[in-house]
């Protein structure tokens, strides 16, 4: 087994410096070393969108990735855009619209409704669903996510820019 | 929203004023998990945790020979290895059979494998180290040598002569058999036409998205284990843990904060879940064991794996004569612990034809033993099938005497004003509402005009199908359920509410949350009795040290029990807070109200006092209150239902699909439910669970199936080729309700938790079938994946 080695990145802004063996996967960085649980492990390879993240700026599946491989990059997660205020109205609509029952997809389901919105402001309902169809849902049925997804594409179209 | 029942003559509880009964308002602590603050046990860490991973058996059926674990145990990080013989002085062996079940029987099942492995994917050896990765690097040195047995998978054939017995001690692979028969079913028959039909069930999974977890920790200096696991049912736990580790149930606490998913899966005790409780007495640590993907896949409890042949009689007048069935299902190598693996095929033969009319009715099911995976009671335990049996003969018979689906089911429902009635099974309905539901069904989807544009669409050789399902639906169980026949499954729930210094309210109760909105309906009953606001309102719930005791959360109980259970608490706190009201204020607790945080006139409304001002004077100058006053301002109340071992529900489904008879493809178009629960808490919640249910029926009618191969292999244990549901591919589902509560109790719901999954495989079946009728073929399997329904129609 490889020695640990040494990475730096950012992690929701803030510089960190870490020994990690090579093996160590980033959603396992982020969870036992960073202790930023709200990036969840549900399927391990790459399939079920719970650990997505945001890799500079774009949506990427921790598990699939080494934390050796964010060397030198920024890595934001659920509790970053939760603390930036970013996502705040999305989550309120998902909010208002129990578009979440147990909760464990939901930070995956976030970035992942996060980054359409951002690429697309104006999706329609199936545009909607496409893009989350990385993301599994075992509780809700899709539908309220697709509501809260639309309903905040709506309300930041009518907000002045 | 359709009314039943004319409301009770006295104005409820439930209808005062800011009530907040019926309203939809957002779950409480939402905010923790949407910001990726929820403490789920994956995310658990305790000083001194070590990790366990279980080798587990590559063969269906082996003898274990030996285990060589030298080389594991030199390994970086490596704590403990331990086998199954070396576990057993920790922990005793169980059996998972009921005594109500009559006849079912198992073999003793032990939390590491001894001597023989059963299933693939059954433990044979557990490494412990300081984490996951380097048990795992440990348990590739582990070298185990197997004597390779005959295994048994097809259900078919598991009682033939020459099959082998896969527990010898038990002398032939027969869990449990029952046969029923009511009426006349063979002179039904003989004078009507009859229609017959195989259906076949995909065994599948539930596949909560976060998986299997749990950390138990021993205390020896305390004698005392907290076992913190994301289960459904926290004292049914804490029993089975005491009773197999040798500990009294004071010994042993449970804790459930956020749990990833349960629907079923996370009700039982799994054999890894006793070995991780054990192995932290033995080790003297908290160990943590999660469940990887694949042994998600191999060790979660499996479903639905049912065989029925299915008969209806039927008169030209469209008069449904008889249903007879002949039900086989495959439940893996042991009936499940503790709630047995019997029970979806009890249900099975407890629902077929339930909706209808006919009193005759013959079933048998036979529960046989196989090589595979365990399967035992996963969201709407038995419904899907009894419902697709059901429903599948019915349209199957309306085709046969070229009657409309809809007018047999309007000719054969049981009328709404024939209640209380019971079964031909001798399940027993206190007030159903199928001709009503019915009714707003056909009115939602726009019945004809869909029938023409389905018309319109076949002449340009588009293939679209609609398809009707009609459902009852077991919820609120009382000790019907697993009590009467022995297991320590309390069908009882408690709460216990208080008011606390600044007149806030404090509210454990013995009801769990995976995300249904226990917290919630806990929360609005209470507010709404006590007349306090809801954001002042704190529920707990999940920890056995502290809340009330009760069953959990599972069989759609949660708002039926445990809800009247707060309603009760927070009357009887209600008056408490009353009488001491009335003594400080000088006035007669009948007086008084309690309306928005203040005690005020009951008559003119003027505000007298608020509730942080009593608090504070009860609880910091009781001195000056009258002689002879103790104010008790915490009460706790526990319900049962006793009057009817079970709330039935009903509702029915309509599927709205098209069929690509060049593909087999199936595209869901639209999907409509009405569902009659009772009183209504939260219609959000309500038609959020609804909705999810049918997703996970959904599921089950077009993608989701464990595969086995002949040695008993399961071939798809990821979830890259075990497919469930995604977004993109699942339809709006529009959701209507009739209301008829229960008159059990003051509350009046009933559960709602299975409806969307008992009744959305028989919709689509139904619809697929309809779409392909100009094709005369016919399929009574699931899941209706693109090779079923092209072989159907002859093009493979």
């Amino acid at each position: 087994m490889s020695l640990p080695v040494a990475v730096s990145l950012l992690v929701n802004g803030e510089p960190i410096d870490a020994l990690v063996l090579p093996r160590l996967n980033l959603a396992d960085f982020l969870r036992e070393n960073m202790k930023l649980t709200g990036t969840h492990v549900g399927c391990e390879h790459g399939v079920c969108g719970a650990c997505t993240v945001r890799i500079d700026g774009e949506i990427v599946r921790s598990c699939l990735m080494l934390a050796v491989q964010a060397q030198g990059a920024s890595v934001e997660t659920i509790e970053g855009l939760s603390d930036s205020g970013e996502i705040a109205d999305l989550q309120a609509a998902f909010r208002e619209r129990n578009a979440l029952q147990c909760g464990y997809c939901t930070p995956g389901m976030l970035m992942t409704a996060q980054d359409l919105l951002k690429h697309l402001p104006a999706p329609d309902r199936q545009a909607i669903r496409e893009h989350l169809s990385g993301n599994y849902c075992r509780c809700t049925g899709y539908q309220a996510i697709v509501d809260a997804v639309e309903a905040t594409a709506k309300t930041r179209a009518e907000r002045p820019a | 929203m359709t009314v039943t029942r004319a409301p009770a003559e006295t104005l409820s509880v439930l209808d005062r004023p800011n009530s907040y009964i019926g309203k939809t308002v957002p779950r409480p602590n939402l905010d923790r998990l949407l910001q990726g603050r929820g403490q789920y046990v994956s995310d658990l860490e305790l000083p001194r945790m070590a990790h366990v991973v279980f080798l587990r058996s590559p063969y269906a059926h082996a003898r274990i020979v030996a285990i060589d674990a030298d080389a594991a145990r030199r390994m970086p990080g490596v704590m403990s290895i331990v086998t199954g013989r070396e576990l057993e002085p920790v922990i005793t062996p169980w059996v998972g059979v009921l005594s109500h079940l009559k006849g079912l029987k198992s073999a003793p099942q032990h939390a590491i494998a001894i001597d023989r492995v059963c299933w693939q994917g059954e433990a044979v050896a557990a490494i412990v180290a300081t984490s996951r990765a380097a048990a795992e690097d440990a348990m590739e040195q582990i070298a185990v040598d197997y004597e390779e047995l005959e295994t048994v998978t097809d259900m078919r054939t598991a009682l033939d002569p020459a099959t082998p017995v896969i527990h010898t001690s038990l002398g032939d692979n027969l869990a449990f058999e029952r046969t029923l028969d009511a009426g006349d079913v063979d002179q039904a028959l003989s004078d009507s036409e009859v229609v017959e039909a195989d259906f076949v069930f995909g065994r599948h999974t539930g596949v909560t998205l976060e998986p299997r977890a749990v950390v138990a920790d021993w205390n020896a200096a305390e004698a005392r284990l907290t076992i913190y696991q994301g289960t459904q049912a926290p004292h049914m736990v804490q029993n089975i843990a005491a009773l197999h580790l040798g500990l009294s149930e004071a010994q042993v606490r449970v804790v459930c904060k956020d749990v990833g998913g349960s629907f079923g899966i996370k009700v039982h005790i799994y054999a890894d879940e006793m070995a991780t409780y054990a192995l932290s007495k033995l080790l003297r640590r908290p160990i943590k064991f999660v469940a990887d993907r694949v042994e998600s896949f191999n060790t979660d409890i499996h479903a639905r794996d049912h065989r029925c042949r299915g008969r209806i009689g039927v008169r030209p007048d469209g008069t449904i004569t008889a249903f007879e069935i002949d039900d086989l299902t495959g439940i893996g190598p042991y009936s499940m612990y503790p709630r047995t693996s019997a029970i979806e095929a009890n249900q099975v033969v407890n629902l077929v034809g339930g909706p209808y009319v006919t009193p005759n009715y013959r079933a048998r099911t036979r529960v046989v033993f196989q090589n595979k995976n365990v399967m035992c009671q996963y969201r709407a335990v038995g419904h899907p099938i009894a419902c697709s049996v059901t429903e599948g003969l019915v349209d199957l018979a309306a085709a046969r005497i070229g009657m409309d689906p809809v007018e047999i089911r309007r000719r054969n429902l049981i009328p709404d004003d024939a209640y209380p009635c019971a079964s031909p099974s001798g399940m027993k309905f206190e007030q159903l509402s199928h001709h009503a539901s019915l009714a707003k069904l056909l009115q939602m989807m726009d019945y004809d005009a869909l029938r023409a544009e389905q018309a319109a669409l076949r002449a340009r050789n588009i293939h679209r199908g609609i398809g009707i399902a009609s459902f009852i639906e077991v919820t609120n169980p009382s000790a019907a359920f697993y009590g009467v026949g022995g297991a320590k499954i309390s069908s009882q729930d408690g709460v216990a509410v208080r008011l606390d210094a600044q007149g806030s309210v404090i509210c454990q109760t013995s009801i769990t949350e995976q995300g249904q909105g226990s917290e919630s309906l806990t929360a609005q009953i209470v507010g709404s009795v006590l007349g306090v606001s809801m954001e002042r309102v704190r529920v707990i719930l999940g920890d056995t040290d502290n809340t009330p005791y009760g069953g959990g959360t599972w069989a759609s109980r949660g708002a039926g029990i445990g809800g009247e259970a707060a309603l009760q608490a927070a009357k009887a706190l209600r008056q408490n807070i009353l009488d001491v009201a009335a003594a400080i204020l000088q006035s007669t607790p009948g007086g008084l109200d309690i309306v928005n945080n203040s005690i005020v006139n009951a008559g003119d409304g003027a505000s007298r006092i608020e509730l942080s001002e009593l608090a504070r004077i009860v609880y910091f100058r009781p001195d000056t209150l009258p002689p002879g006053i103790q104010p008790e301002l915490m009460a706790t109340r526990h319900f049962v239902p006793r009057q009817y071992p079970f709330a039935f529900t009903n509702g029915v489904q309509a599927s709205w699909l098209e069929v690509d008879t060049e593909t087999g493809f199936v595209t869901l178009l639209k999907h409509w439910v009405v569902e009659d629960c009772g009183t209504i808490i939260n219609p959000q919640l309500v038609d959020e669970q609804i909705r999810g249910g049918v997703v996970q029926g959904l599921g089950a009618a077009l993608f989701e199936k464990c595969i086995y191969d002949e040695r008993g292999q399961l071939t798809n244990a990821n979830m890259a080729d075990y497919l469930v549901p995604m977004s993109g591919e699942m339809p709006d589902i529009e959701i209507g309700h009739v209301v008829s509560p229960t008159q059990e109790s003051e509350l009046g719901a009933k559960g709602a938790g299975e409806a969307g999954t008992a009744g959305a495989a028989a919709a689509v079946a139904n619809a697929v079938n309809d779409a392909l009728r100009p094709f005369g073929a016919t399929i009574t399997e699931i899941p209706l994946t693109p090779q079923v329904i092209l072989t159907a129609l002859g093009r493979i």
